[in-house]
This record gives structure tokens, C-alpha cells and sequence, in this order.
């Protein structure tokens, strides 16, 4: 297990370096410079400016640089609000994100979880074409309907919750529910197929022959079984979460780092799409090597086959 | 259970062996396309997806003809109309007709998600294919590649080629190209590893073929049940993708109109004219909606294994 462990740090240090790479020279093969868009400025200021965020050295020694940096987790300064650094717009932008994320996560996967079971006992049943129905639906309509439709609904005609805006738990709600909604749908079909498998086994049909209760055979040998595979797709829905967060935080107003990353954007302000960009992958990668860790913990087999 | 059962020679008759009888096929052989083609028909789920799917292609390709308007054309007599008999989706705030600019709207998203879907396809298969038949070191670095490249959310990268390549319906089907080969080649690779074992292998090896006869003749359309499956995801995943990028800014310039474009300018008038948002926003659920159900019933109709 610790060799595993230490195998998949050096990976996700290789992974984030090559990411880092592409991304400085994606971001420096756009043609001109990041100055040419504003109003026509003296070719000795064009020059100052230049050398001072070091864009007159070489692309080597830029990298190198920028690298070297990175080390000391600095991301740079902002290109158009000259007195505001990259980590500075992540420390203010990204606790908001992360709280909208870590909501909407607990909400989507414990909803989730708990419609596959309730689907999986109902075979066939009504709540089971239920659940199926709120799976295709959560995966077919884009997370920016959703967040508009509850802001239309419960924000404008029922007036029940704030339209937009962030400070209170109030104003969690919404914003929570529309990034979570695609989550709940993965994870009930995903439940909802582990568990019909699961339930189809032997050792389930032992456990009731062995005259255990329905409700003890579910909690106690079916949902511990099938809860691993709903782990393993945790990954790639961190990252849909992350992309959804960029959606709904410019719906909803609310300022987290997704805000500042589109806003950068629309502003070709380089340095921070590159800085947020590294940061994003960093987060990813690492949440990604957690969710491997915790389901090679969960699940012995897993660890066998790694040992190898 | 101690009854005893009277057996009497009279019971019997020979019956002979009639080897002409034996050697009569009963049912008509059908391949595997033919199978699955049966098997999809007693879907109705999946025969409406298709028939929706069939009627959304059709529109995008007839939709801006049945009404007398053109998609950018501008009429400020008639701006922010809600749905009328003159206007069938209402007008936005420049009061051109959104039933045009719907199914103009339609053709270039559903153009950027087949031709991606498509890109994507080759580029998988070709990748996943090579990767899996050679095996050893090769495939173990092909692998390794693709971990890493895709270990961030392929969403990041295409924000980033994006900001590199500037917006357009050319640099987005780039962008998505680029970027969205991954799973697929996985997918391939995976199935190209397990098929090569087989005695159908072995045998056309035997017989003399090569690696390209091997793997375009027997792995290739081997595989084609599940390379079909992710094909009909790719492609909703694609047009969420487009829909997701115009909607942060980073889609297509004006006028042209995509549902991602649609969706964006009605967001900004949602609260006051919700029908603006509301069309756009159908249209995309509706053709998600129906990709995905139409992938669940192929992948039960080809792959009848997985079923659940």
C-alpha cells in the first residue's frame, strides 16, 4: 500500500509538471502580446511593461522562471489589475467555490445514493422508472438550464429563496441544487445498477436463507458491496463538478474562482488563466489520488491487483 | 416419494433418426447487426429517441425555411415579441425570429457535435487500436500519455485552445477534436486487448494474415458494438460541451447562432423574457435527452451482456 501511495505521488508531481509545461506554452503561442490590445502605448513603456513582467527574456528563461516560481506557489501577476497577484484571486475566490462544490457534493451524492438504493428495491417498480427517468433527465438537460429554471421558479414566480447573490447559507441553496442535480443522476444509476447486481448474488441469498431480516441483508451485506463501484466514478464527477461551478457561480453571481477564471478569459488576462488553470489541475489531480487511495483502503481487491 | 413410477414398453415408440431433419435450420441465420437491429425495434424507448432524433435533423435541415425570415436579420419593430402566430418562438431584444435562429442554430451545434463525434472516432480507434494489438513498451507508453494528458478535465484544455485559437466553428471542432479522443481509445484498446487472444486471432494468423488485415478485419468490427455506444454519448457530450463554451463567452462570434449562443442571449434577458432561454434550452435537452436514450438501448441491443 505505501509503495502504491508513493508510486501515485511521483505520477500526479510528473502529471501536474506536464500540464504546467503545455499550458505556459499554449499561452505563450498566441500571437502578439498581451499589451496590443490596449490603446496604442510609447514604444518605451511598451518596453518597460514587458521587462517587467519578463516577457522581453527568452521563452526558455520565461519557463524556467515561471517554474521556479511555482515551486514557491506563486502564480504570477494579474495582467490587468496590475496590483493583484493570481494567489491572491484563488484565496479569495476559491473557499466560495469550494463551499459551493462541497454542498452541492454531499447533497448530490447522499441524494444520489439513497434514490439508487430505494430504485434498486423497487425493481420495476414505480420508484425504480422514477429514478430512472430523474437519472436521464439529471444527464440530458446542461447544468446551465437547471440553474436558470430554479432561479426562475423559486426565485422570481415562488419567490421562496434569493435569485442570486452569496453571503448566507440561504443563498446556498439554489446554486447547490443546480450543480448537484447532475451528480444525483450519475450516482443513483450508478447505485442503482451496483446494487441490482449485488443483490442478484449468492451470498445475498445465503444471508437471507440464513434468516436475516430484509432490512439487515440490505444495510449490512448489499449496500456495503455496492457502494465501491459509486467511489471509483467519483473522480471524473469532481471534474464535471468543477466545469458546472464555472456555469452556475457567473448565473448565480457569486464571487468564486470560477468567476474570476471566466472573467480572465473574457479579458485575455493571461497570467491568471494560466495560474488558475495550473491551480484547477492541481486540486483535480489531487482529489482524483485521494479518491484512489480511499477506494484501494475500501477495497481489498484493489490492493492486490496493484501489488503486483 | 417412495412412489414407484410404472414403466411400460408401450409407452415408447421409435421414433428413427431422420439425419435429413437434423441437418434443417429452423430459423432463418441472422448476423449480428440484424440481431441487434430486432432487439432495438422491441425498444420503444429507444425507437422514439430515434424518431426525435430523425424529426431534430430533419428541422435543422428544413426548420429555416418555414418561416419567412432570415437568421440575422434584424427588425426593430418587432423586438422581445413573445411566441406568436407571425413569430412561432418570439423575437429577441435585436427582434430577430428565434424559430430561425433556432434551427440555424441547430445545424451548426449538431454539425460541431457529429464532425467531432466523428474526429474523435478515427483518431480513438486508430490510437486504442495500435496501443492495444502492439502491446508491451508501446502501449505502456501510449497509456501512460493519455493519463496524464487526460487526468485534468478535457474541459480545461479546450478553454485553452480556445483562448490560443480564438472562437469559431473551425477552431471549436478543433478544440473538441484535440481533446476528446481519449476516452474512446481507452475504450478501444481495452476491447482490442481481450479480442486478440481469441482463436479467431490465432487463426487468421495462422492462415497468414497481418497485424493491418487483423486488426481492420477482425478486431475493428469486433469491437464496433461498444465503439457505436460511446459514439452515441460522444456526441450530447459534445453538444453540451459547444452549448457550454458559448455560454461562458467563448463560443461563436455574432450573428451566427448555435444553441450554446441561443441559450447565452436569452440567459440575459431570462428574468424579464423567459421564453428566449426556454426554446433554446428545450431544444438541446430534447436532442441530449434523445442521444442518450437511444445509446441505453443500443447498448442493450448490441451488447446484451451489460444489460440491467
Amino acid at each position: 500500500m505505501l509503495r502504491y501511495i508513493l508510486k501515485r505521488i511521483v505520477s500526479m508531481f510528473i502529471t501536474l509538471w506536464v500540464v504546467v509545461t503545455i499550458t505556459f506554452f499554449l499561452m505563450h503561442a498566441i500571437p502578439g502580446d498581451p499589451f496590443t490590445n490596449e490603446k496604442k502605448i510609447p514604444e518605451e513603456i511598451m518596453a518597460n511593461l514587458k521587462h517587467k513582467y519578463g516577457l522581453d527574456q527568452p521563452l526558455i528563461v520565461q519557463y524556467g522562471k515561471y517554474l521556479q516560481n511555482l515551486t514557491k506557489l506563486d502564480l504570477g501577476i494579474s495582467l490587468k489589475y496590475k496590483s493583484r497577484s493570481v494567489n491572491d484571486m484563488i484565496k479569495e475566490g476559491f473557499p466560495q467555490s469550494a463551499k459551493l462544490g462541497l454542498t452541492a457534493s454531499v447533497f448530490g451524492i447522499s441524494l444520489g445514493i439513497l434514490l439508487g438504493i430505494i430504485a434498486s428495491l423497487n425493481h420495476k417498480g414505480f420508484w425504480d422508472y422514477f429514478v430512472i427517468f430523474i437519472a436521464i433527465v439529471g444527464v440530458s438537460v446542461p447544468n446551465f438550464v437547471f440553474s436558470s429554471l430554479f432561479q426562475y421558479v423559486f426565485g422570481v414566480k415562488l419567490g421562496w429563496l434569493p435569485v442570486a447573490r452569496w453571503g448566507t447559507p440561504i443563498h446556498v441553496i439554489l446554486p447547490a441544487a443546480a450543480l448537484g442535480f447532475r451528480l444525483i443522476a450519475f450516482q443513483a444509476r450508478m447505485m442503482r445498477t451496483s446494487m441490482l447486481d449485488i443483490l442478484g448474488q449468492d451470498y445475498i441469498k445465503t444471508a437471507k436463507s440464513k434468516g436475516l431480516t430484509r432490512s439487515k441483508v440490505t444495510r449490512k451485506h448489499a449496500i456495503r458491496n455496492a457502494i465501491l463501484p459509486v467511489i471509483t466514478i467519483l473522480g471524473p464527477l469532481l471534474a464535471g463538478m468543477l466545469t458546472g461551478t464555472f456555469v452556475v457561480e457567473k448565473i448565480f453571481a457569486i464571487p468564486g474562482l470560477g468567476k474570476f477564471y471566466i472573467q480572465s478569459i473574457q479579458q485575455n488576462d493571461y497570467t491568471v488563466i494560466m495560474g488558475t488553470t495550473v491551480f484547477y489541475s492541481a486540486v483535480l489531480v489531487f482529489m482524483i489520488f485521494l479518491v484512489d487511495i480511499a477506494y484501494g483502503m475500501v477495497d481489498p481487491r484493489i490492493r492486490l491487483d496493484e501489488g503486483q | 416419494m417412495e412412489q414407484e413410477i410404472k414403466l411400460d414398453k408401450s409407452m415408447f415408440e421409435i421414433v428413427g433418426k431422420d439425419v435429413s431433419k437434423s441437418m434443417e435450420i429452423t430459423r432463418p441465420s441472422m448476423t449480428y447487426w440484424q440481431d441487434a437491429w430486432r432487439r432495438l425495434k422491441e425498444n420503444p424507448v429507444a425507437i422514439v429517441a430515434l424518431v426525435l432524433l430523425i424529426l431534430m435533423f430533419l428541422m435543422a435541415a428544413f426548420g429555416p425555411y418555414l418561416q419567412p425570415y432570415d437568421y440575422a436579420e434584424q427588425d426593430f419593430m418587432s423586438i422581445n415579441n413573445g411566441p406568436s402566430g407571425a413569430h412561432w418562438f418570439g423575437t429577441d431584444p435585436l427582434g430577430r425570429d428565434i424559430f430561425v435562429r433556432a434551427w440555424m442554430g441547430a445545424r451548426v451545434s449538431l454539425l460541431i457535435a457529429v464532425v467531432t463525434a466523428f474526429i474523435n472516432f478515427t483518431i480513438g480507434v486508430f490510437y486504442g487500436g495500435v496501443s492495444g494489438y502492439r502491446g508491451g513498451v508501446i502501449d505502456n507508453f501510449m497509456m501512460r500519455f493519455i493519463d496524464v494528458i487526460f487526468s485534468i478535465p478535457s474541459m480545461l484544455w479546450i478553454i485553452l485552445l480556445m483562448v490560443v485559437m480564438g472562437s469559431g466553428i473551425q477552431t471549436m471542432i478543433l478544440a473538441l477534436s484535440i481533446t476528446g479522443w481519449g476516452g474512446m481509445a481507452r475504450l478501444v484498446r481495452g476491447q482490442v486487448l481481450q479480442l486478440r487472444e481469441m482463436e479467431f486471432v490465432m487463426a487468421a494468423k495462422t492462415l497468414g494474415a497481418d497485424s493491418k488485415r487483423i486488426i481492420i478485419k477482425h478486431l475493428i468490427p469486433n469491437s464496433m458494438g461498444p465503439i457505436i455506444i460511446n459514439l452515441t454519448f460522444a456526441i450530447p457530450g459534445a453538444i453540451f460541451t459547444e452549448a457550454f463554451l458559448s455560454y461562458i463567452g467563448l463560443g461563436l462570434p455574432v450573428p451566427t447562432a448555435s444553441w450554446g449562443t441561443l441559450a447565452n442571449d436569452g440567459a440575459q434577458v431570462l428574468l424579464v423574457y423567459p421564453y428566449q432561454l426556454f426554446f433554446p434550452s428545450m431544444l438541446i435537452s430534447i436532442t441530449m435527452l434523445g442521444f442518450n436514450l437511444l445509446g441505453d438501448g443500443l447498448r442493450d441491443a448490441l451488447d446484451p451482456k451489460l444489460r440491467t
